[in-house]
C-alpha cells in the first residue's frame, strides 16, 4: 500500500473523529474522548503540548503543516479532553497515546514533544516506538539529572504568573494572558491545564525516577531543540537528558525560553521538520514500512 | 451546648519578621527553640486551666508556620490525655489525606482514646492550601485519598478478630490488626469541617459533626444543606449536637478592657492571611470552575454580617468581626448575647470551638478571658434550650 492510499485509510478509519470548528476534531480512544487539531496532509507529525496546553490556532501547528498531517491532540485532562479514571501519570498518558496511535494506524510519524509532551513522548517511545521516524524533544521534562539536593526544575507552582513568565519565556510579555478578556472557555481550559499538569507532575516532581535507566531503549533519531532563555530548565539539564538518549542531537534555539514553540515557530518547525527529513533521506526507518 | 478551648499554638514573636510569609517559607531561624518551649508550656497550661474550668479541648496542627507551633496533634494530645482528667480532647484536625500511613493514624488516635479514658473527638480535614507543600502530597485528588483513609482508619478501629487484608488505590496492607483499639465503641465520633454544600449534605448522611470556621453568618446554607443530608438518611431532623462552630472569643468585666483583647485575639485572622501568594491555591485544590472564576478577576466575598454587608475577615475591625459573627467580644452578658443570636441564626448550634487564646493575648489576659467566660457565661449556655431540630424540604 502505498502511502497517499494509507492516509486514506486513516481518514476513513477515523470515522469516530468528528470533524469540528475548522480544524478541530475529537476522537474516542478506549472510551476516552480528546479534543485534537488535525490539519493537513502528507507524513503525520504528533505534537505532544507542554503543561500549560495548546492552542489551536498556534502559528507553530501552521508551520508544521508545511512539512504533513499536524495531528496536535489537547492529552486527557487537558483542554476539554476527558479524563479516563484512574489515569493519573505519564506513564499512563504514554499508554494512552500508543492506543492512539495504534487505532489511527499511523506509520513514519515524527513525534515533537514540548515540555510535559517530551516527557510523555519519551515514556511511549522507551515502550514502542515503532511508529516513529523521529522524535524531537523540546525543553522536555521527564528526568531526574542533579543529585538529590538539586532542584532541577524550578517549582513552578511556588510562583506567581508574572515570575513564572519571567523565568519560562524570553520575553515575558510571550506569556501574558488577560482572562478577563477572554472567552470563559480559555479560563475553564486553562484552570483544567494547570490542574492536569499537578495531577501527572506534583511528586516525583517533573519525572519519573525509573524513566533515566529505561532510556537506552530509544532507538529513533532524536533531536534534543531547546530554548536557551529557558530559566525554568537549564541547558544543563537538558544536555544531561539528552546524553541519556543514544546518538541524540542537541541544538539551540535562540530568543527562546522554556516554550521554543511558541516564541520561535517558524525556526522550530524548520527544525524539528529538517531532521526529520535528514533521517527519513538517510534511512526509512518505520518498521512497519 | 458544649464549649471547646482552642489555641493554634502560635510562636508569634515572629510576626512582625517576615518578608510577606508566615507559612512554609518563613524561614525557621526567625525562631527560638527556648522560646518556643516556655511557648509551648504557657499553652499546655492553660489547656490543663480550661479542664479544670469545665471546658473540653480543641487542638490542630499546621505545617512550616509562625501561625501554629503544633505540627502534629499527637503530641498536644499525648500530654493532654494525661495533663486533664474530664476534658473532652478534640482533634480538628488531623489531615488524613496527606498523611502517608492511615494504619499509624489509626494506632496514635486509638491509643490516646485508651489512655485519655474515652475522651478523643476524631476531626478529620483536607487541610488547609498552604499544607501541601510541606506533605508534598498532591493537591489534586487528595480528597479522594481523604475519604479512603478515613475508610481505613475507621475499619482499623472497629475490626476483631482475624487480622483484615487491605489494598486500595492509595494505601496497601496485609496483617491489620491495631493494639491497642479504642475504648470508644464503635470508635471515637467524627467530626469534619467543611466550606461546601456538597459535602455538607454528605456530612449529613454519615451523622458526622460538621465544623465551620469563622464562617459567621454565612453558615446557615452550609448547615440547611448538612440538614438535608442528615435528615434523608436518618428520618428525622439533625439535632443541634451536630454542630460546631468556631469563633474567636474576648470578654471582660468592661466592655473597654473586652475589646482591647479584641483586637489582641482579631490578630489571628490578620496573620493568617500572610502567605506567598502561591501557596494560597495549589493547583487542584479548589475546583476547575472555581480557579475559573478566579482567572477571570471574580472573588465571591466569604464573611457577611447578620444584615447582609460584606466584610474582610484578614483586616475588619473589631466592630466588624462581631457584626459578622466571627468574633464573639464584650462584656460577659454581651457575649451570651451575641452567641444566642448566632445560634438562633443556625437553627441550633450544639458545639462552641471557642479561640479563647489567639494572636497576641498575653497569658495574664487568656486566664482572665477563660476565667469570665467559665463562671459568667458558660452556666448560662448550659442552660440555655435550644431551637428545636428544624426539618428542612429535601
Amino acid at each position: 500500500m502505498d502511502r497517499e492510499e494509507k492516509h486514506n485509510k486513516i481518514e476513513r478509519k477515523g470515522g469516530c473523529m468528528s470533524v469540528g470548528a475548522g480544524a478541530m476534531t475529537s476522537i474516542a480512544v478506549n472510551g476516552t474522548t480528546i479534543e485534537l487539531t488535525d490539519r493537513g496532509h502528507g507524513r503525520p507529525i504528533l505534537f505532544l503540548h507542554p503543561g500549560i496546553g495548546i492552542d489551536p490556532e498556534a502559528p507553530v501547528l501552521k508551520a508544521l503543516e508545511r512539512g504533513g498531517r499536524v495531528i496536535a491532540p489537547s492529552h486527557p485532562g487537558f483542554g476539554t479532553s476527558q479524563l479516563p479514571k484512574g489515569m493519573s501519570s505519564v506513564d499512563d498518558v504514554s499508554y494512552f497515546y500508543l492506543d492512539l496511535l495504534d487505532q489511527l494506524d499511523l506509520d513514519d510519524v515524527l513525534v515533537i514533544g514540548a515540555g510535559l509532551g517530551g516527557w510523555i513522548a519519551a515514556e511511549i517511545a522507551v515502550k514502542d516506538a515503532s511508529r516513529f521516524s523521529a522524535l524531537v524533544m523540546a525543553n522536555a521534562i521527564g528526568v531526574k539529572i542533579g543529585d538529590r539536593e538539586t532542584r532541577d526544575i524550578v517549582d513552578i507552582w511556588s510562583l506567581m504568573p508574572d515570575e513564572f513568565n519571567k523565568l519560562a519565556y524570553h520575553d515575558p510579555k510571550n506569556g501574558e494572558r488577560d482572562y478577563k478578556t477572554l472567552p470563559e472557555a480559555e479560563s475553564l481550559a486553562a484552570a483544567r491545564n494547570r490542574e492536569a499538569y499537578a495531577r501527572l507532575a506534583w511528586s516525583p516532581y517533573m519525572h519519573n525516577p525509573k524513566l533515566k535507566n529505561r532510556l537506552h531503549r530509544v532507538g529513533v533519531p532524536t533531536l534534543f531543540l531547546w530554548g536557551t532563555a529557558d530559566r525554568i530548565l537549564s541547558e544543563t539539564y537538558g544536555r544531561g537528558y539528552c546524553a541519556l538518549i543514544p546518538d541524540a542531537r542537541f541544538e539551540t534555539i535562540e530568543r527562546a525560553g522554556h516554550f521554543p514553540h511558541i516564541e520561535q515557530p517558524d525556526e522550530f518547525a524548520s527544525r524539528a521538520l529538517g531532521f526529520a527529513d535528514a533521517q527519513r533521506q538517510a534511512a526509512p526507518r518505520s518498521r512497519r514500512a | 451546648m458544649q464549649v471547646y478551648h482552642f489555641t493554634e499554638q502560635p510562636y508569634f514573636p515572629a510576626w512582625n519578621n517576615h518578608q510577606g510569609s508566615l507559612r512554609v517559607n518563613l524561614p525557621n531561624s526567625v525562631m527560638d527553640p527556648k522560646t518556643a518551649g516556655d511557648l509551648f508550656h504557657r499553652y499546655y497550661d492553660e489547656w490543663k486551666l480550661a479542664d479544670e474550668l469545665g471546658f473540653n479541648i480543641m487542638v490542630n496542627e499546621h505545617h512550616q508556620t509562625a501561625t501554629c507551633m503544633s505540627s502534629t496533634v499527637i503530641v498536644g494530645l499525648s500530654v493532654l490525655a494525661r495533663e486533664t482528667k474530664n476534658a473532652r480532647l478534640l482533634v480538628l484536625g488531623y489531615p488524613i489525606g496527606h498523611r502517608p500511613d492511615p494504619l499509624r493514624c489509626a494506632e496514635e488516635l486509638a491509643t490516646i482514646d485508651v489512655v485519655s479514658r474515652g475522651r478523643l473527638d476524631m476531626g478529620f480535614i483536607k487541610g488547609v492550601p498552604y499544607e501541601f507543600p510541606a506533605s508534598n502530597q498532591n493537591p489534586v485528588g487528595v480528597m479522594d485519598r481523604f475519604w479512603e483513609s478515613h475508610d481505613f482508619i475507621l475499619k482499623a478501629m472497629t475490626h476483631q478478630g482475624e487480622p483484615f487484608n487491605w489494598e486500595g488505590e492509595h494505601f496497601h496492607y496485609r496483617q491489620v490488626n491495631i493494639w491497642p483499639r479504642p475504648v470508644q465503641a464503635p470508635h471515637p465520633p467524627v467530626w469534619t469541617t467543611t466550606g461546601s454544600t456538597t459535602q455538607a449534605k454528605l456530612l449529613g448522611g454519615k451523622g458526622y459533626v460538621m465544623a465551620t470556621l469563622g464562617s459567621g453568618y454565612a453558615t446557615r446554607p452550609l448547615q440547611d444543606a448538612y440538614r438535608a443530608g442528615y435528615e434523608a438518611k436518618w428520618k428525622r431532623p439533625a439535632p443541634p449536637d451536630r454542630f460546631a462552630y468556631l469563633g474567636l472569643v474576648a470578654t471582660a468585666a468592661t466592655e473597654t478592657e473586652a475589646r482591647r483583647r479584641g483586637e489582641l485575639v482579631a490578630g489571628y485572622l490578620r496573620s493568617s492571611s500572610i502567605v506567598h501568594v502561591p501557596f494560597r491555591n495549589p493547583p487542584g485544590f479548589l475546583s476547575v470552575d472555581d480557579n475559573a472564576r478566579m482567572l477571570r478577576g471574580m472573588t465571591p466575598p466569604r464573611s457577611y454580617t447578620k444584615d447582609g454587608r460584606v466584610i474582610s475577615m484578614h483586616s475588619g475591625s473589631v466592630q466588624d468581626l462581631i457584626d459578622a459573627g466571627i468574633l464573639f467580644c464584650g462584656t460577659p452578658d454581651q457575649v451570651y448575647q451575641q452567641i444566642v443570636d448566632f445560634t438562633e441564626y443556625c437553627g441550633g448550634l450544639g458545639n462552641l470551638l471557642m479561640m479563647g487564646h489567639a494572636g497576641f493575648l498575653s497569658h495574664e489576659d487568656t486566664v482572665s478571658n477563660l476565667t469570665i467566660f467559665a463562671k459568667e457565661v458558660m452556666p448560662r449556655l448550659k442552660a440555655y434550650k435550644q431551637p428545636e431540630p428544624q426539618s428542612v424540604a429535601a
